[in-house]
Parts: C-alpha cells; structure tokens; sequence
C-alpha cells in the first residue's frame, strides 16, 4: 500500500515475499525503513524502491565503480544507482567486504558491536555471509566508508578482498567443534591469508586468487570447486576402528543397512564385514573419502598420522569452463613450526608463479591447462605423482627421450622417500 | 604536517581475526581433541570429546541478508540459551552453541517462536546458497534473496526434517559466472539472446581489447559503427554466457524476456564415496518469474520428491542419477531431453557414452 504521508514507495512486488515460513529478507528491509536510524529510514525507503522496481522490470539497476578507503585498493564493493533521480536516498550503496573470524565463531556482544556501527554509518542491513566468505556490510554512502571500516578496524576487523587480488578465505569448523578434522585450520587459515595481506589490499594480480581450508574429504568449504588453493585435511596411516562400536552400530541399523551403506558404498571397494560383525578394512586401498566415517561416527574415525592434501586449480565457468583443483601435494603434515613455514612457501611459490605467469584475468587454473601439468610442476618445483591422475596420459603425443633419466629420477626418489620413513621408523 | 588531529588515519592491517575470542569455551578448551558427535534430532549437533566435555548445536535458518533488528534478537537468543556464543555455516545457517543440554529444547522453541526454522542437518534440505541479484550486483540477470525465500518457503518442511536420502544442497546463481556454485540442484540464470549494444558508449566505457579477449568463443571484433569506434558480436558464433558484460556494460546481456532460468542437476563438493561432480543441465528456458518464480519452484519440488522417493539412503544426487540412468532421470521427472543437453564445449566428448551401456 502506497502511504503518501510518509513518502513510502509501494513495493507490491517485494510484499508477496513477505508470506511463506522462511524468515524473510523484504520485512526486515522493511523493519528498517519503518524503524531504523533516520538516515536508515531514507536509504531502505529508496532502496525498496529500487529493488521492487527492478521486480517489475526484471533488471537490475547498478553500477560499479571505484571506491576504497585510505591506504588500500581493494575491498570496497561500489554501487551506484542508474535509477538515482527515482531512489536519490540509495544512489550509493557500496558493500564493504569485511574478514570474518576464521571458523565464522562470533559472539553476541560481535554482532550487536557490528549492528551498531552499521547502524551508524551504513544502512543497517548486513548479509552473513556472502559467496567470498566475506561478512558483507550492505548499504554504504561514499562519504561514509572511510568512517565505517574506521570503525570496524578499531574493533580489530579488516577489508576481505576484491577485484584481481588475493581473496578472502574461508575455513569450516575443524578443530573447534569437529572429530573428522585432520590440521588445525585456523592456523592454515590465518597463517597463509596474513602472510599475504599486500596482495589482498593492494590488488596486483592477474586475476583472483583464492585459498579455502577444509579439515577433511567432506570439504565443507567447497574447496575443491571453488578455491585456486585447497587445503584438504587428510591422513597417511590406518581408520581407527572400534570394533565394539562396530558391533553396537550394527545392533542397532541391522546388517543387511550396514551392507547397503557402508561396505557396497565405499568406493575401492576396501571395506569387508566379517561373520562376528566387526569390520576389516583394507587401508592401502582405502582413498580416504569418508564416506564410512560419515555412516559410523562413533566407530570409525581418520587415523593419527593426519595432514593435508593441496589441490591447485578450481574456478568456475569464465573463461575455458569449469575446473576443479588438481591434487598437487598428496600429503603434507602439518603439526611442526617447519611444517606451517614449508605450506607458506608453497603458497608463497604459487602466488609468485600466478603473477609472473598468468594472463590478465586468468585464473591459475587455466594458466596450468594452458601450459601443461609438467611445466607448471616444474616451474613450482613438485615432482609428478601417480595421485596426481585419474590414470597416465592416453595420448601418444609426446616426446619421451628423457624417459630413462626421468624414470631414474623417481626411483632415486622413492629411495630416498623409503629411506626416510625407514629412518623416522 | 603540524596537526595530529588532521593526519589521515591509516589501516591497521589486521588481516584476518583470531576466532578464538569468539569461540564457545568449551570448543576451545577441546579444539582438536573431538571424539565422535551424532544428531538427537533434525537441526541438532551432539559433539563429545576425548575430554568428556560435549556440546550441542542447534542449528536455524536465516534469510543471510539481515537487518539489524534480527542480528539483535539473534544475539538475544543467544545471551540467553548459549551463552553468547554462535557460529554461522557456508549455507548462511546460524549455529547456537549450548553447553547444557536442558537449554537445547527451550531454544528450539524460541527460535520457532521468532520464526528461525531448526533443521538444516544431515539428510535434510539445507539453507541454498546464493548471490546478491538485484539487491546489490551490478551484472544480475534475476534476484537472489527473491529466489531463495521463494524456494526456502516450498522446502521449509524438507529443511526442518531429514528425510531425505543423503543432504541435498542447493545454490542459485543470477548470471552465469554462477558464484553461487556447484550444486545437487543449481537454479542459475542462462541468458538466451546475444548482447545488445550501445554503439554510442562502447568507445568511452569499455577497454575494447579486454572485452575482445574476454568472449569464450572468439566472437567479439573491433568495429566502426556510426563513425565510433565500438564492438561487434558475431550472432552465429556467440553463446550468449553474458561474459562480455561485466567488463562492457553497453553490452547488455539482460533481457526483461530473454534472460532465463536453467535449473542444473548432480553437483558434489564432498569426496564421499564418488569423486566431487560439476552439475549437468535437467532444464533451460524457465521464464525469470518474480516474485515467487513458480515455474522454477515446480521443477524443484519435482526433482526433490523423484530424489526422495527413488534415491537409496547416503546417495547424492548426482550418485543416484548415475546408478538410475539419465533416461530414467528424465522420464521420472518428466523433464525433456533435448540437443541442447549435449555438451559441445572442450572435452564435451569425455561426457559422451563410449560404450554399450545402455539403460532401457
């Protein structure tokens, strides 16, 4: 309904989506209009407007340009309105992209701190989280953003990023709450993002670089997808098994369920059940996928020897079509203070490879399908491994007079790799 | 300069926070020592740790853009049942973190009073992922938080329940950069017509070189046209994927009619069991139908329901599809089979059938 005293734009449209059980975006843009700040009031007032007029019309109606604050390049999502002279009070509406805590933990007097100042300086409307892993502080003037991340960075919160640069990262519970973790990625997370802070604020890359960390196969990050950098906890020696718990499980789902789910579903077919109804699994075999953790939470778990995977590569469609992340590093441990300093190095070596090599706007993903798995290996100083592949190359295409000096090099490798778990033994 | 109070305040580049501050007592003073968790109910979490210590999450969801009236009475609920303590999922769910298990009931009534649905978990419909749309993107071809409420209110009683066979994830996507991501159903917008452009602003708004190199199939040109220097598209070869608007946006890709909604099956991140998947096309050509997109909610529910009834427990979409077939996918669905489900883009032959299995 239109409320002509007030100045209230209608917004049939945007009313529909009021109804319906799911908590709803639209009554608390309007909550805001209604009862928010003064200057809350005005710019949803405009902003509904606009939203509800784009309903009508199926566009959108913004945008971009340049807008960062004092000392950084990035960060700053700027919006401009191209429908200003109708919604004047919402002509700007930049977001802010603001780092979380690794983990996304917070705390009330977090989010009430968070709501206060951008009650103040923004609009009063905040997304948890967007798409980048940012908190997003929606709702900004021009003027107002220096003030706003002045605010947020007092309270010991800095800009994620945006544009060609390092992004903000994102990291699933792990450690803090999760049995099936494999390192602590907190300390992944925060270790390789502060590390590199310079490519974050002060966009120079070809293109976007992400790092994503999760904590098992189950990659709860989406890391493989979505990251130019996973890091996928993982580990080395056998599944723990309580074969009680097994028995217990057992009891309780019936064994033909236990047949179904567990044993016919394990991909590498590893996993038997004996007549007693305890399990065998054969590890050597085993892929660490998870599944069977996933079914027996109470039985089963990862072993002792844990680290992580690093898969280099995943993006979406723009511009060759989708990629996921390759298996780059089957296994690093990461429990030592030389262990954290060896995965920096890596990803040091990785983001200096990405900026020397890539094109404009390609991401490292195509850089390596451009060039080739073998010189990118070589560039960042990895040997080939057979857990880098589905299988060997099916293509006769390629020229092997090297053959024997690379063969060489691998079995004085794996010498040295025996060697050295026969030493730690 | 003389004047401290005019020296221009630099950024204290504190890069990303310390959680633990943040984070449950008891989570920290357990972090990496869990021993087994399981669920006593949908939206529920039971965490033990090799300590004896446990916590539950009680997990709701939330409409992710959230005005500051929310936030509070969030970190109300939260002062008063979890001892101001929560954590947000990937899916935009708010986790509530309680250390006494007589508080895990209360809050679920609270969070139902306040209208936050409890579920999310497990076998369960969760919170879809998603963008910005007409909100906030500059490049939208629809809305986002429109789409998701519009489908989260069809799903309600899937997320609250887990009855499904495994978890279904969702995400939507309003172009086709698809920042929403990979998904057992992604509802995306595809773009159905080549750009239209404004041959009087190219020459002043776009850097045409960029533009040139950013086309996928080599169908952008330089071109004089009215005496400007501008672009042009060759029809024949553009795939209409929108990948020349955002660095040109006098190249509009969207169309009030011919900016449409694709609905794409059989993402998986997770590496349990089969490897992760990139999602197939089940349909295109959905009109973009605000404010409540019905025809989009219709192919949901039905792909939901056929996964539902028919999918074996612990298989994902995408794992069921493969053992079903894709003719029974689609005669289950009853969705159509076209050309256009034929992949032509590199590699489009490793997704052909090179073999004699046939599914009748």
């Amino acid at each position: 309904m239109k409320d002509e005293s007030k100045g209230k734009h209608p917004t049939p449209m945007l009313d529909e989506l009021e109804g319906g059980k799911w908590p709803s975006f639209v009554t608390g843009l309007k909550r805001l209009r209604d009862e928010g700040t003064e200057n809350n009031q005005k710019m949803m007032n405009d902003l509904l407007g606009q939203l509800n007029h784009s309903y009508e019309k199926k566009l959108g109606f913004w945008k971009g340009g340049t807008l960062s604050v004092l000392g950084y390049g990035g960060g700053i999502i700027p919006r401009f309105s191209e429908v200003a002279e109708q919604f004047p009070e919402s002509k700007e509406f930049h977001t802010l992209r603001v780092m979380p805590p690794a983990g996304y933990h917070y705390t009330s007097d977090l989010l009430r701190k968070f709501a206060d100042i951008w009650e103040e300086h923004g609009s009063g409307l905040i997304a948890f989280h967007g798409q980048s892993g940012d908190i997003m502080f929606q709702g900004c003037s021009s003027e107002n953003a220096q003030p706003a991340f002045d605010a947020l960075n007092e309270l010991g919160f800095d800009l994620g990023g945006a544009g060609p640069a390092l992004r903000t990262a994102m990291s699933c519970v792990g450690h803090a709450r999760c049995e099936q973790s494999c390192y602590d990625e907190v300390q992944a997370h925060r270790r390789i993002i502060n590390k590199f802070l310079d490519e974050m604020h002060r966009p120079a890359l070809p293109y976007k670089f992400k790092f994503k960390f999760s904590g098992c196969a189950n990659d709860c990050v989406n890391a493989i997808h979505r990251a130019d950098f996973a890091v996928i906890g993982t580990w080395r020696d056998d599944i723990k098994i309580d074969q009680e718990k097994v028995k217990e499980h057992i009891a309780e789902v019936g064994r033909k369920y236990t047949i179904d789910t567990v044993v016919n579903m394990c991909p590498t077919r590893a996993i038997s059940l004996h007549d007693d109804d305890t399990l065998e699994i054969d590890n050597s075999s085993c892929v660490r996928c998870m599944h069977c953790i996933n079914v027996m939470t109470k039985a089963l778990s990862p072993g002792d020897d844990r680290g992580a995977s690093i898969m280099i590569g995943g993006k979406r469609a723009l511009k060759i079509g989708d990629l996921m992340g390759i298996m780059i590093k089957p296994f690093i441990k990461l429990e030592t203070e030389e262990d954290w300093e060896e995965l920096e190095d890596f990803a040091e070596t990785c983001i200096e490879f990405f900026a020397d090599n890539a094109l404009e706007h390609e991401r490292i993903g195509e850089t390596i399908d451009r060039i080739g798995l073998p010189a990118f290996l070589e560039a960042v100083g990895v040997e080939a491994d057979p857990n880098m592949v589905n299988h060997p190359r099916t293509s006769c295409y390629v020229r092997t007079d090297d053959f024997d000096e690379e063969a060489q090099k691998w079995f004085e490798r794996r010498a040295r790799e025996t060697g050295a778990n026969a030493h730690a033994e | 300069m003389k004047d401290q109070a005019t020296k221009p305040r630099m950024p204290d580049e504190v890069g990303v926070p310390d959680p633990f501050p943040f984070m449950h007592p008891i989570m920290k003073k357990n972090y990496g020592n869990w021993a087994w968790h399981d669920r006593e109910r949908p939206g529920v979490l039971h965490h033990v740790a090799k300590s004896g210590d446990e916590i539950w999450t009680v997990r709701a969801g939330t409409q992710r853009q959230m005005d500051v009236f929310t936030i509070r009475k969030l970190a109300d609920i939260a002062d008063e049942f979890s001892d101001g303590y929560v954590r947000f999922t990937t899916r935009s769910n708010i986790e509530f973190l309680v250390g006494d298990h007589d508080k895990v009931a209360p809050l679920i009534e609270r969070l139902n009073e306040e209208g936050f649905p409890v579920g999310g978990t497990g076998a369960s419909v969760s919170m879809i992922s998603h963008t910005q749309g007409w909100l906030h993107c500059d490049i939208p071809g629809t809305d986002a938080s429109g789409v998701v409420k519009s489908l989260m209110d069809e799903l309600y009683k899937d997320f609250v329940e887990e009855k499904m066979p495994n978890r279904v994830r969702i995400t939507t996507s309003c172009c086709q950069i698809n920042c929403g991501g990979q998904g057992d159903i992604a509802v995306n917008v595809q773009y159905t017509k080549p750009p239209k452009i404004n041959h009087d602003l190219v020459a002043n708004v776009c850097e045409r070189p960029a533009v040139v190199a950013r086309c996928p199939v080599a169908a952008i040109r330089p071109a004089m046209v009215n005496g400007k220097p501008s672009l042009e598209v060759d029809e024949k070869k553009c795939v209409c994927c929108g990948a020349c608007y955002p660095p040109c946006p006098p190249m509009q890709i969207n169309g009030e009619e011919s900016t449409k909604i694709a609905i794409w099956v059989g993402g998986k991140h997770s590496n349990a069991r089969s490897k992760p998947t990139f999602h197939k096309l089940a349909v295109a050509n959905l009109p973009n139908n605000p404010p409540h997109w019905p025809e989009v909610r219709e192919v949901v529910r039905k792909i939901v329901d056929t996964y539902k009834k028919d999918a074996k427990h612990w298989e994902r979409m995408g794992e069921w599809i493969e053992r079903i077939g894709w003719t029974r996918f689609f005669e289950l669905t009853g969705l159509a089979f076209t050309k256009h489900h034929l992949d032509t883009w590199t590699g489009a032959r490793k997704t052909m059938n090179m073999s004699a299995h046939v599914h009748f």
